[in-house]
Formats: structure tokens, C-alpha cells, sequence
């Protein structure tokens, strides 16, 4: 686990309740609205949730966020209260996936010097690189794979390798794309316990976009359906049980809602998860543990 | 230039008894590692067919530079890759085409003019030394221009190499890094295309893809990160061209194609050996 000096908090030095405001944020595509309206408010150490259908344009809003692509609207980092801005945060972003073939010569190392250091990579990497690389990875229990080649890394192990990235230096917000899709149990778990962990200890704000239900109803403190613009946003039980959810994901929504009353974890075979929830509703510093009932 | 034929003139090897071999060798020494450094890039950038189309798309620009009226086309070829590859990498980032079929029709039509305009009076057979190239006929203030091309590559190596490096791997990854992805990838770009067209005319349009994707291809197979993927690219690309070159002199062959065979040897040999 990094101790907390290892904490290089980009904009605020301390967080006394902290938040992000995407303001009638959009984005326009050509000719085509990808976004429009969202106004969405997310505190320091919450995980907001982003369900919807594909192409409701939950990339293009982490796309639009990064400055990849161009949009309306602003994206604020302020006080809680909102009177004091703190500038212009540090966006973590951890991909769906890296174009890797099979004989890609690309080591952990490769990754995180090219990212963090000014030497090229050609050149070798020092020391020091190896260092930090080291201990960004120990934060998401990857340590280990240091110097293995990114393609031989399992869906799980990467995602791992690839949170640790955006985790140097210490993102204000951090953005997770479907994280872990195509990972198999144990590899979920182990990646929520960390992203658990980065907001109880860095007091991160991490959106999240995901198409497990049942998993976003475990680890979110909020969540957001999202279709071009925001049609649902709130607790994960009373957005996962309104109508409009349920409409969009069928029926398995609809179950994941009537089961989903986050604490029946006993119900669920996956003890991994329950062990992730507790962790999470610990961590949650906004008060709003996702355990109690929806108002 | 003279310390370089002093240099030769000590070692016993006939073949550089001629100064037109000195020549092709200190090109070959300075090209097959500038292509192996841009392979490398462009296969992790998945560009090879792009870098294919530059070279095809050479002859448009011999063309154009005919119709000017330029007795040595180069400036109009590079000219004309310049302009080909802005437009690749505008289509890229505004078309929701994806990059291959952006590429083919870009190089369908630029091939299409440039055939067109040599072939007028059918006068098309003077072009084909650029189909196959001829390295022994470069003179001392052509190798300086490569020389600085050299330079102009080493030093995008070292202020945009990790840049680019990221960007290939996830374009939102290396912009959420701080990284301008667009600009960099269209200076690398202009560098593959300048590079490729300022060759062409001694390696030759119809192998020199081949000798810039054929080392990098040979070091993925052996290299376990980025730093031996980079060195062993230069080593197999100069290996095969110092082998090309020689082989070529014996053997009365085109030399490009002689380096592109030592080349796809290397390939087969890192196939054979290649680490799991």
C-alpha cells in the first residue's frame, strides 16, 4: 500500500470537500449531437456509474472530458460549495484496451517509462523510472509483472497495469472505460479492492462506465444513465429500478434492480463482491453509503 | 568525403576499390538504420500500408514535377507526400473511415494521376529506375542530404519517441498524459513520408516498404521490450544492407532488392529462434 507522502495531489492540497461539475456539457460530432445537456456533479472520493446503450456516447463524454475531442459546455473542479475554483484538474483515464498484437515488444516498464519520463524510451530506462514504476504498480497489487510484455498479460492483469499508469501522478478524477470487461472474477475483484482503496485513502472522484449492472449497483455511489443526454441519475437502487432503465436493458435490469438492494450480498454466490462493498461503503466519505435505503 | 575514401582505401576488400561503392556504402550505413528507427513506429502505429501507398504514390509526385518542368523531381515528390500525407492524417481524424480504407483510396487515386501523366506518349519505360532503384549511382551531395535527414529523424527520436510511443498504444491514453496526439502523429508522419520519398530513387518504389517494416518485423520477434525492439531493428537493418550491398556488387544485382531478401532472412531466422 503507497503511504500518503507518496500523494501528489495535482491542484488542491488538501481535500475539505472537493467536487467535479460537468456544466451543460455537449458534444457534436459533425453533424450528429453525441451529447448534449449533461450536467453532472460528483464529489471527491465518489464513484459515479455511467450505464446506457452503446453509442449513447459514454466514451465520447470521457473523450469530451480528456480533451480529445471538442465540446460545449464546461467541466468545473471546485470547492463543494462551489465558491472557490481550484483550476484545472488532473485527469486520470484507464483505456478499455491498448492496441496490442501478440508479438508487441511492450513491457510494464515500457509503459510507464514512456509515460513518465522525459528520456526516450530507446535509450533505456533508469533507475529511478523503475522505482516509481514499481511503486504505482504495488498500489494495484501488479508489482510483480513489472517486466513482463503487456501482450502476455492476462485482461485482468492488464487493467491492473493500466490503473496503476493513472495513478502517477495522483489524478483529482479518474476515469474508467468498461475497466473490466472481459475479466474474470478474481481480476474484478482485485480491481475494485484497489479502486476501493484509492478513494478512501486519495479521495479520488472516479466515474466509471460499465454494462454490469449488478456490479455497478455494488461498487457506485451514483449512478447515470446516460443516452445522449442524462435520462436517470441518482442512487444505484432508484436509478436501476426506473422505468426508463428497465426499459433499455430488458429484463435483466429489471432483475438486477428487484436483487440489486445492494446489502442481500448473501444472495450472491460471489463472495468477492460482498467483500468489495464492504470496503467501499467504507470508503465513502460523502455520506451517502449505498447500502441504506433510496429516498 | 575524402576521409571516408582514405578509410576504405586501408581495408583489403575489392569491392571498394571503386568509389561509386564507397559511395552506396556509406548510404547503406545511413539508411537501413533511419528506415529500421521509422519501421519500428510504423508497425507499432499499424501505418505499413500507409507507408507502402508514400511510396506508390512517389511516382505522382515524378509526374507532377515533369509537368513543372524539374529535371530532378525530387522536391516536387516530397512536395507531393507532404500534401498526400496531410490529407491521410485530416481523413484520419475527421472521417469515420477507418485508416486502411483511407489509405487505399487516397493511393488508388494518387497512382491512378501519376501512371496517367507519365504514360502520356507512352514515354512511362525512362520512370522505371524508380520501380527498382539504383543505389550506385548516388553522389556525395546526395548522401549529405541523407545525412541530414538522419539528423532530422534523431531528433524527433528524441523530443517526440515516447510520445508517440503512448499514442500508438491508446490515442485517449496519451492525451489524458498531456499529449497533443494529432500534431505528433502528423510529424511523424512527414517524416515517414519525407524519408521514403527521398529514397526512392536508391532503394526503389517496389521493395522499399519492404526494407522499412522487414527489421522492425525481424526484432519483434526477438526483442522483450522497446529498448531491444528499437536496437535490434537498427542491427538487422544494417546486417541486411551491408550483406545486400555486397551480395549485390558479386552477384551484378539491384541492390535494394539484394538488402530486401537479407532482410526477410533475418525475418525468417528471428521466426525460427523467436522467444515465447
Amino acid at each position: 500500500m503507497a503511504a500518503p507522502e507518496n500523494n501528489a495531489k495535482s491542484v488542491r492540497k488538501d481535500c475539505t470537500g472537493c467536487c467535479t461539475r460537468l456544466a451543460d456539457f455537449g458534444v457534436k460530432l459533425g453533424d450528429a449531437q453525441i451529447l448534449s445537456g449533461i450536467n453532472l456533479h460528483s464529489h471527491c472520493g465518489e464513484l459515479t456509474a455511467i450505464i446506457g446503450p452503446n453509442g449513447g456516447g459514454k466514451t465520447t463524454l470521457f473523450r469530451a472530458m480528456l480533451g480529445e475531442v471538442p465540446h460545449a459546455g464546461e467541466l468545473l473542479f471546485t470547492h463543494a460549495d462551489g465558491a472557490k475554483a481550484f483550476g484545472v484538474p488532473r485527469i486520470g483515464y484507464v483505456p478499455q484496451k491498448l492496441e496490442l498484437d501478440r508479438t508487441s515488444p511492450i513491457s510494464v516498464l515500457d509503459l510507464f517509462a514512456a509515460a513518465i519520463s522525459r528520456r526516450p524510451l530507446w535509450l533505456g530506462r533508469g533507475l529511478r523510472i523503475r522505482n516509481e514504476a514499481r511503486k504505482a504498480l504495488s498500489m494495484a497489487e501488479a508489482e510483480q509483472l513489472l517486466e513482463n510484455k503487456l501482450a502476455h498479460l492476462s485482461c485482468g492483469q492488464l487493467q491492473r497495469v493500466l490503473l496503476a499508469l493513472a495513478l502517477v501522478p495522483m489524478p483529482d478524477i479518474l476515469l474508467l472505460d468498461e475497466p473490466v470487461a472481459g475479466v474474470d472474477r478474481a481480476g474484478i475483484a482485485m480491481f475494485y479492492r484497489t479502486v476501493s482503496r484509492l478513494r478512501r485513502d486519495y479521495d479520488i472522484s472516479i466515474l466509471l462506465i460499465s454494462h454490469d449492472l449488478s456490479e455497478v449497483a455494488l461498487v457506485a455511489d451514483r449512478i447515470v444513465f446516460l443516452n445522449h443526454t442524462i435520462l436517470a441519475n441518482g442512487m444505484p437502487q432508484e436509478v436501476l429500478s426506473s422505468a426508463c432503465v428497465r426499459e433499455a436493458f430488458g429484463m435483466d435490469a429489471f432483475l438486477a434492480a428487484k436483487e440489486a438492494p445492494v446489502p442481500r450480498t448473501e444472495d450472491r454466490t460471489n463472495h468477492h463482491l460482498a467483500a468489495i462493498l464492504h470496503v467501499s461503503g467504507e470508503a465513502c466519505k460523502c455520506g451517502k453509503k449505498h447500502g441504506g435505503n433510496a429516498e | 568525403m575524402s576521409y571516408w575514401y582514405e578509410l576504405l582505401n586501408q581495408l583489403p576488400l575489392d569491392f571498394l576499390q571503386f568509389d561509386f561503392m564507397k559511395n552506396a556504402l556509406l548510404s547503406v550505413i545511413l539508411v537501413t538504420p533511419l528506415f529500421a528507427l521509422l519501421g519500428c513506429m510504423v508497425i507499432n502505429n499499424q501505418l505499413t500500408f500507409f507507408s507502402d501507398a508514400i511510396g506508390h504514390s512517389a511516382l505522382t509526385g515524378i509526374a507532377i514535377g515533369t509537368l513543372c518542368g524539374l529535371t530532378d523531381p525530387l522536391w516536387a515528390m516530397a512536395l507531393f507526400a507532404c500534401v498526400l500525407t496531410l490529407v491521410v492524417c485530416l481523413l484520419r481524424q475527421y472521417s469515420s473511415a477507418s485508416t486502411d480504407t483511407i489509405v487505399g483510396l487516397v493511393m488508388a487515386f494518387a497512382v491512378a494521376l501519376g501512371v496517367v501523366i507519365l504514360s502520356r506518349g507512352g514515354g512511362f519505360i525512362k520512370y522505371s529506375r524508380y520501380l527498382i532503384g539504383d543505389i550506385l549511382t548516388i553522389t556525395p551531395g546526395e548522401i549529405f542530404r541523407l545525412c541530414v535527414l538522419l539528423a532530422l529523424v534523431l531528433l524527433l527520436w528524441l523530443t517526440l519517441y515516447n510520445q508517440l510511443f503512448l499514442a500508438s498504444m491508446n490515442r485517449s491514453l496519451a492525451r489524458s498524459r498531456g499529449i497533443n496526439v494529432w500534431p505528433v502523429e502528423l510529424v511523424f508522419s512527414m517524416a515517414v513520408a519525407l524519408t521514403v520519398t527521398l529514397s526512392i530513387q536508391w532503394v526503389g518504389l517496389l521493395v522499399i516498404n519492404s526494407m522499412l517494416i522487414l527489421p522492425a518485423a525481424a526484432a519483434r520477434n526477438m526483442a522483450r521490450n522497446a529498448v531491444q525492439y528499437t536496437w535490434f531493428a537498427v542491427l538487422f537493418g544494417l546486417l541486411s544492407g551491408l550483406a545486400g550491398l555486397v551480395s549485390s556488387y558479386y552477384w551484378d544485382t539491384a541492390a535494394g532488392a539484394t538488402i530486401v531478401l537479407y532482410a526477410m532472412a533475418c525475418y525468417l531466422v528471428s521466426l525460427i529462434l523467436r522467444r515465447s
